[in-house]
């Protein structure tokens, strides 16, 4: 939790504090965005989520351009999810070309 | 985040759209979100210098609450009535205080474009206000619970027109309303084709006066769809053509961008949303007659 | 330079000496001459800004809005029907801390069409959080209009200057329009340190919980009571360059008056012909009339009727189900002061009908004579 000054406090990219005013002295004068949202780890309302097969994997990046959670990242090359944030909807595994993704159940 | 090593070669993957996002994980938008999609698209294609006024609907939440976002470019929430002035105004102001490079893009629904927004689009539009519309399309009123707008297209379920009472009248034709203003710039774009929403955002931005990009956005919670099924209904809409993808300009020449050699009939599309479940054979007949006749009647107006 | 000006032009040129940057309007009788005048300037550029024909008055708020929150100098003019079409973002102005200027020319409500001088449509308003003037010269319309900019952006709360409709409106008046220059010493540029740009990227008005909106409200309140200190200062400050005081009300042989009317706009100014005349008959009257209504003068009200021994108010309006508006806060003002001045809540003029030197005088004859009202509402000039 980060805990606001006088000063307001500028949206820097990948800050993920959530935000707690100690008064109203804090509270911005109109209410206006000082953070971003990736303190909201979505991760958490998956029931099933998405597995990717390399050896098998195209690399064509459709995965990673049909995710509306911008949940997939290009590392080395090859689509890796971001299991914080991947809602589990599927579309992934839905359009990947070769069937590569496959969706598993969640482990209680 | 652990896999193992790939046992064939690694090669350089070429991605079809550019890498940078302007918009963040952690935002509010539900499973298979169309809207969310197009956000992403449609800012990879305007970039950093861009502000957006979003009215009410699920954007104006999906974004997050005071005090976060989770876009990387301003926005205005604005009163559900006023995106296309708001946006105006917007530009105005920015204009008067020395920055005209910043692309000004209203950015709303279908309740608040074809409804309640339409006086102040129809303005703008008259005016040729220096701005982007863009409304994404998900055909009803979802922020507030699927209830039904006049981009509902007939035959659907929603809260406000009950199965036996499904909506019995046709989708407003937006593009036509906007064409009669000859305005620059008129598109129609779908989440299932990202890299024509994209060249065609970025096509508009380079544009000056009113432009408008119809977005096609399907949303699995209010058309009862699967999730995973979003972008296949973003494509099969495409191919049946029931929202066919299509440029106007000064609001006379139409440019048809994906000509399918033989349409599919609307069958598959309708079976996979369970808003159009109640429908019978007839009723399905019913509508592929319409499909077909506004079709030809786009045809017609084609010069390409 | 001094010229000959109607009422509605006063406003024209307040804006236009503001250096206005983005002007929004929709026109509708009786204010149309404001936007014509302001429109001529835009054309022949004598003014530098951007006018948006938008087409309602819902519209030009939004405009002006978005436009504010770019951080440009914004003004607009409405009435009546516009000013209740723009009711929804009145609220939005004040909650978004944008401090647009409004001239608003006070006209009744329809049903049926009038374009008459009533005060409901603005006084309907009280409540979204805008500062309110209400003038009584052109003179004053135009100074007002400058000190406005210079409160709003001080405070960044919105302000309405009102003129009555044709009384004042239409009115033609001998004026001192100040050179630009001087106005520019006066008033400085708009320059709010939180706008929207994409080099600082804010989402402005998101969703708001009930964890947060309460912070945010107590400080609009707390800013708006810093609004009467402010405009005596700033009043104060307009009369060193301009020699004219602008202030929160207008006293008028208050000093030692045992009867004092309480009036606002144009009727402030025949009360004072009424008074004169009062005078001339021995009868030791005075008159008060608030300029800025909102946020309300407590002090200076309360100051100035605790020694009287009977006050009148005279409301050119009505809150059905309660009384004139002006005597509902008059009265709120002196409550558990306890100054056992009693109060006489008068009703005259609504949907144009003339208020008179005669109307003051039957007002004055009607508290003389009772000791206390007799009636809550007493109606003048109503055929009964």
């Amino acid at each position: 939790m980060k805990r606001l000054s006088k000063e307001i406090i500028i949206m820097k990219k990948n800050q993920d504090q959530t935000i707690v005013f100690e008064s109203e002295k804090d509270v911005p004068l109109m209410p206006m965005s000082v953070g971003s949202m990736l303190w909201n780890k979505t991760g958490g309302w998956r029931n099933i989520r998405p597995v990717i097969d390399p050896e098998n994997c195209l690399q064509c990046g459709i995965c990673w351009k049909f995710c509306p959670d911008v949940a997939i990242h290009i590392q080395n090359e090859y689509p890796v999810i971001d299991y914080e944030y991947c809602k589990g909807c599927g579309l992934c595994a839905e359009e990947c070309p070769s069937e590569c993704i496959t969706m598993v159940e969640e482990e209680k | 985040m652990d896999r193992g090593e790939p046992m064939r070669e690694k090669r350089k993957m070429k991605l079809s759209l550019p890498k940078e996002e302007y918009m963040n994980s952690g935002h509010r938008g539900c499973q298979g979100c169309g809207a969310t999609l197009a956000m992403r698209y449609a800012l990879k294609a305007l970039g950093q210098k861009t502000a957006l006024c979003i009215p009410a609907c699920c954007w104006s939440v999906i974004d997050g609450p005071f005090p976060y976002s989770s876009l990387d470019v301003p926005i205005y929430h604005c009163a559900f009535e006023t995106a296309a002035v708001s946006a105006s105004g917007l530009k105005a102001g920015l204009e008067m205080v020395g920055d005209s490079e910043t692309t000004v893009v209203a950015w709303a629904g279908d309740g608040g474009t074809f409804d309640i927004g339409i006086q102040a689009l129809s303005g703008v539009a008259e005016r040729n206000d220096d701005i982007i519309y863009v409304c994404y399309d998900n055909e009803a009123y979802m922020n507030t619970g699927i209830q039904r707008s006049s981009a509902t297209p007939w035959g659907a379920w929603t809260t406000t027109t009950p199965v036996k009472h499904y909506k019995d009248k046709p989708k407003k034709d937006m593009e036509a309303i906007m064409a009669a203003h000859r305005i620059p710039y008129i598109a129609t774009a779908s989440v299932g084709y990202p890299e024509d929403l994209f060249k065609k955002v970025k096509k508009a931005k380079d544009i000056k006066g009113t432009r408008f990009i119809h977005i096609y956005a399907p949303c699995p919670a209010g058309w009862k769809s699967r999730p995973e099924d979003t972008v296949k209904l973003a494509r099969m809409v495409v191919q049946n053509g029931i929202f066919p993808l299509f440029e106007i300009e000064w609001g006379e020449t139409y440019t048809l961008n994906i000509r399918p050699k033989e349409r599919k009939p609307i069958d598959d599309y309708l079976k996979l949303q369970g808003r159009f479940r109640h429908l019978t054979d007839n009723e399905i007949a019913i509508m592929q007659k319409e499909v077909d006749s506004r079709w030809e009647n786009l045809l017609s107006k084609v010069s390409n | 330079m001094r010229k000959v000006i109607m009422g509605n032009h006063a406003l024209s040129f307040g804006a236009k000496l503001g250096r206005a940057q983005v002007i929004a309007a929709y026109p509708i009788t009786p204010q149309t001459q404001v936007v014509e005048l302001l429109s001529e300037m835009c054309a022949d550029k004598t003014l530098d800004a951007k006018f948006i024909k938008v087409e309602s008055e819902h519209s030009a708020m939004a405009a002006c809005l978005g436009a504010s929150l770019a951080g440009a100098r914004t003004f607009t003019a409405t009435s009546a029907q516009g000013l209740a079409l723009m009711h929804e973002l009145l609220h939005w102005a004040s909650g978004g801390r944008l401090p647009v200027v409004m001239g608003n020319i006070n006209r009744a409500m329809a049903p049926g069409w009038s374009i008459w001088s009533d005060q409901n449509d603005s006084l309907s308003q009280r409540d979204t959080g805008w500062m309110q003037f209400y003038c009584a010269s052109n003179q004053e319309v135009l100074d007002t209009v400058i000190q406005a900019f210079k409160v709003s952006e001080k405070l960044l709360i919105p302000s309405m200057v009102i003129l009555d409709a044709f009384t004042l409106s239409h009115t033609y008046e001998v004026v001192d329009i100040p050179d630009q220059e001087r106005v520019d010493d006066y008033l400085p540029p708009f320059n709010p340190s939180i706008r929207l740009t994409p080099d600082e990227p804010h989402a402005f008005g998101g969703l708001t919980g009930p964890e947060h909106y309460f912070e945010l409200r107590y400080k609009l309140q707390k800013d708006m009571e810093k609004a009467p200190a402010l405009i005596e200062e700033t009043g104060e400050e307009y009369e060193k360059i301009f020699g004219r005081y602008l202030g929160l009300v207008d006293e008028y042989q208050c000093d030692d008056a045992e009867l004092i009317f309480i009036t606002s706009g144009t009727m402030g100014s025949t009360a004072k012909v009424a008074v004169d005349g009062l005078r001339d008959e021995g009868i030791k009257a005075g008159n008060l009339r608030i300029k800025v209504f909102r946020p309300f003068p407590f002090e200076i009200v309360r100051k100035i009727v605790k020694r009287a021994l009977k006050v009148a108010v005279v409301d050119r309006n009505i809150s059905y189900g309660h009384h004139g508006m002006f005597y509902q806060e008059v009265k709120s003002a002196m409550y558990a002061q306890d100054y056992g001045v009693p109060l006489f809540g008068f009703i005259a003029g609504l949907g144009g009908r003339d208020i008179t030197p005669l109307t003051f005088k039957e007002i004055a004859h009607q508290t003389l004579e009772n000791e206390k009202p007799e009636e809550e509402i007493i109606w003048i000039g109503v055929n009964r």
